[in-house]
């Protein structure tokens, strides 16, 4: 039975995800679609920004999910660290690449935005620069679980990192925070409105609830790829 | 017949998805050795490093005088003499300073005992050379002579013969019957004969168990 | 003498056996920040303006560099399991690593990069407030390059590794560092920024030794 346990869990996972993924993928190929319509027709243009505020409808949910991916992160390395529960290793396996995906399209994005707003690709902005250092993070984190020959021990490596990078992302963010204000008066536009109206709220809204669901859905559907991998090499390594 | 100091119940270890070994369980009392044998691979080291606490088990308990030993680890690596495949010896140090700092490192002092222990494996002559300059047997002798200094009462060796000439393994026969004699307890891996009666001893065959996906 | 002291001694005494290695990292330190000069210009003020921050990405960088044998060097001759086998806590043990990594590199570049910094043009005061800060924020960079050295042990490409998973982390430390000399130049005080320093080696202190132990564990198994 104990034998068993390193696929007990995964086992019922898959069980599990294969009775959601479907709909999970329908659901959100339709929150998208929709969300796009939203953004590109439905939403006004902002006085100031003109059109790029549409790009925020996608930069702002990245950002968002970023973090929160990030949080994830070290959640689950706690979850293995603690309970050794092996399905949380492998689903931070599968969960960093795409965390680190929303960190760098938001880096994309806010370039983009950045170049008719601020006459330039990139700026030594607070926020971006924060999610440079987060998608670092992730970087290291992504390379560190995959630096080992035995993928057990990138996984707790990766899971300590986490831990500890989630203690200092704060730190990072305030630090750079104070950083900006030090080198740069605070003339700047900021990515975000002080009062943002609903017609663009509601559908930066949708569009984080329609891009979260394919956060979560990536992951599911890596997790389940992780699965079988970690499977073939535990077979390769018996054999 | 003593009670067993030392029981050993259904300890399992598994790396990656291989099983090591599986259920193991064996008793030892006072003045008692185990000889783990088993081909390369068979998981003799494996098994040494996870009664050491080096590797957690997957499975089963260590229980040393009726207490298992997971509830205070400190204690237990306290009663613990260590010789891996690995001597443990800075190569800048000298035979010297190896011996006190490894005594310091587990709380002790090696005081007037130093030189016995450095007698018993004929390195009186080299206690100022750094151990880098020595050869592979003299290393090895420094590093018995480091488990003799232990005065730990379980003896953890693998592989203690080791790159050790004719006068060496004698010298190490000689310090170990008197660790048992006094009462001590010892488990060496090994795959040439120790050369003490009445050892007891584990065989193993793992490494060929394979979990099935479910 | 305490476990503590007894790694403490003992890893400072192989760095007296072979003080090269030392020499090694302050001779880099050196010969990184003399590059800045030839590379941007010898302009005395643009020099004065950036040599705060070059002085602690120098610093930065020699730190790192020296990381990668902290606990590689243990784990090759089998040392590692006697500390991880000795009858007290790991964590004290890896705190005493990083307090000896930080005594041979930290305190030395604390004491250089004032005197680099004659050669940037800074002045007196300026000189003062980045030898303060270095020996405050450098405790920082031993502990997280420590805990970045444990994590990547017996991993492949470790030292480009090492790198990649410490510097984001000693962000904090590298923008108050230097910050605190520019603030200098603008007439403010450096009391803050020393305070937050501080603050950050507290913060490093109370999480990474039991991550880098938690972390030898690994390497141990």
């Amino acid at each position: 039975m104990a034998d068993l346990h390193f696929l007990a869990n995964p086992a019922r996972f898959r069980r599990f995800s294969q009775r959601v993924l479907p709909g999970l993928a329908f659901a959100t190929v339709l929150m998208l679609a929709v969300g796009v319509y939203m953004a590109f027709f439905v939403s006004p243009e902002d006085y100031q920004q003109g059109k790029t505020v549409r790009i925020m409808f996608v930069h702002v949910p990245s950002a968002w999910l970023s973090m929160g991916g990030y949080a994830m992160l070290a959640a689950l390395g706690a979850s293995l660290l603690v309970w050794r529960h092996p399905l949380a290793a492998l689903m931070a396996r599968a969960a960093a690449p795409v965390g680190a995906s929303f960190a760098a399209v938001c880096l994309l994005t806010g370039s983009l935005w950045g170049r008719p707003m601020w006459g330039t690709y990139w700026v030594w902005d607070a926020r971006l620069t924060s999610m440079l250092l987060l998608f670092f993070l992730y970087l290291g984190h992504i390379a560190l679980s995959r630096a080992y020959d035995s993928p057990e021990r990138g996984d707790r490596a990766a899971a300590i990192l986490a831990l500890i990078g989630v203690i200092n992302l704060p730190i990072i963010k305030f630090s750079v925070d104070w950083w900006n204000t030090l080198h740069q008066p605070a003339s700047i536009t900021r990515l975000d409105a002080p009062a943002i109206h609903n017609s663009i709220l509601v559908p930066l809204l949708w569009m984080a609830v329609s891009l979260l669901f394919l956060f979560v859905w990536l992951v599911l559907l890596r997790t389940e790829t992780e699965i079988d991998r970690r499977r073939l090499e535990n077979a390769e390594a018996a054999a | 017949m003593a009670p067993p100091l030392l029981e050993v119940t259904g300890l399992s270890c598994r790396r990656g998805g291989r099983l090591v070994f599986d259920r193991l369980s064996f008793a030892l009392s006072e003045g008692e050795l185990l000889a783990l044998t088993g081909r390369n691979g068979s998981g003799k080291t494996s098994l040494l490093r996870a009664l050491a606490g080096l590797t957690p088990p997957h499975a089963g308990t260590i229980v040393w005088q009726g207490a298992d030993v997971a509830q205070d680890p400190e204690t237990w690596r306290g009663r613990l003499a260590w010789l891996g495949h690995l001597e443990g010896l800075k190569g800048d140090l000298t035979v010297m300073e190896n011996l006190v700092f490894a005594e310091r490192l587990r709380g002790g002092e090696a005081g007037d005992r130093l030189e016995g222990a450095l007698l018993a494996f004929d390195l009186l002559g080299l206690s100022a050379r750094e151990v880098r300059t020595l050869s592979a047997g003299q290393r090895r002798r420094t590093a018995l002579a480091r488990i003799v200094l232990s005065q730990a009462p379980l003896w953890l060796l693998d592989e203690p013969l080791n790159a050790l000439d004719a006068p060496a393994q004698a010298a190490f026969r000689t310090a170990l019957q008197a660790h048992l004699a006094a009462g001590g307890l010892a488990i060496a891996a090994t795959h040439a004969e120790l050369g003490i009666g009445g050892a007891q001893r584990l065989d193993l065959r793992g490494g060929t168990s394979v979990e099935r996906p479910a | 003498m305490s476990g503590f002291a007894t790694v403490l001694m003992r890893d400072l005494r192989l760095v007296w056996r072979r003080p090269g290695d030392v020499g090694v990292v302050l001779a880099f330190f050196v010969v990184a920040t003399v590059l800045f000069p030839l590379g941007v210009g010898p302009e005395t003020n643009v020099l004065a303006r950036i040599a705060a921050g070059v002085l602690w990405c120098a610093a930065l960088f020699a730190a790192l560099l020296s990381l990668e044998r902290l606990f590689a060097a243990d784990h090759e001759d089998g040392t590692l399991d006697l500390l991880l086998l000795a009858p007290w806590p790991l964590e004290l043990a890896a705190l005493a690593k990083c307090l000896a990594h930080w005594i041979v590199t930290g305190l030395p570049l604390s004491l250089l990069a004032p005197v680099l910094g004659i050669a940037f043009g800074l002045d007196g005061r300026s000189l003062l407030a980045l030898g303060a800060t270095l020996l405050v924020g450098t405790p920082t960079l031993s502990l997280i390059g420590g805990l970045a050295a444990a994590l990547t042990l017996g991993a492949r490409k470790s030292g480009a590794l090492l790198a990649l998973l410490a510097l984001p982390l000693c962000v904090p430390t590298l923008i108050f560092g230097a910050g605190a000399i520019e603030t200098l130049a603008a007439g403010d005080g450096i009391v803050t920024h020393v305070a937050i320093l501080a603050a950050l080696a507290l913060v490093a202190l109370a999480t990474t030794p039991w991550a880098i132990a938690a972390a030898l564990r690994q390497a141990g198994e």
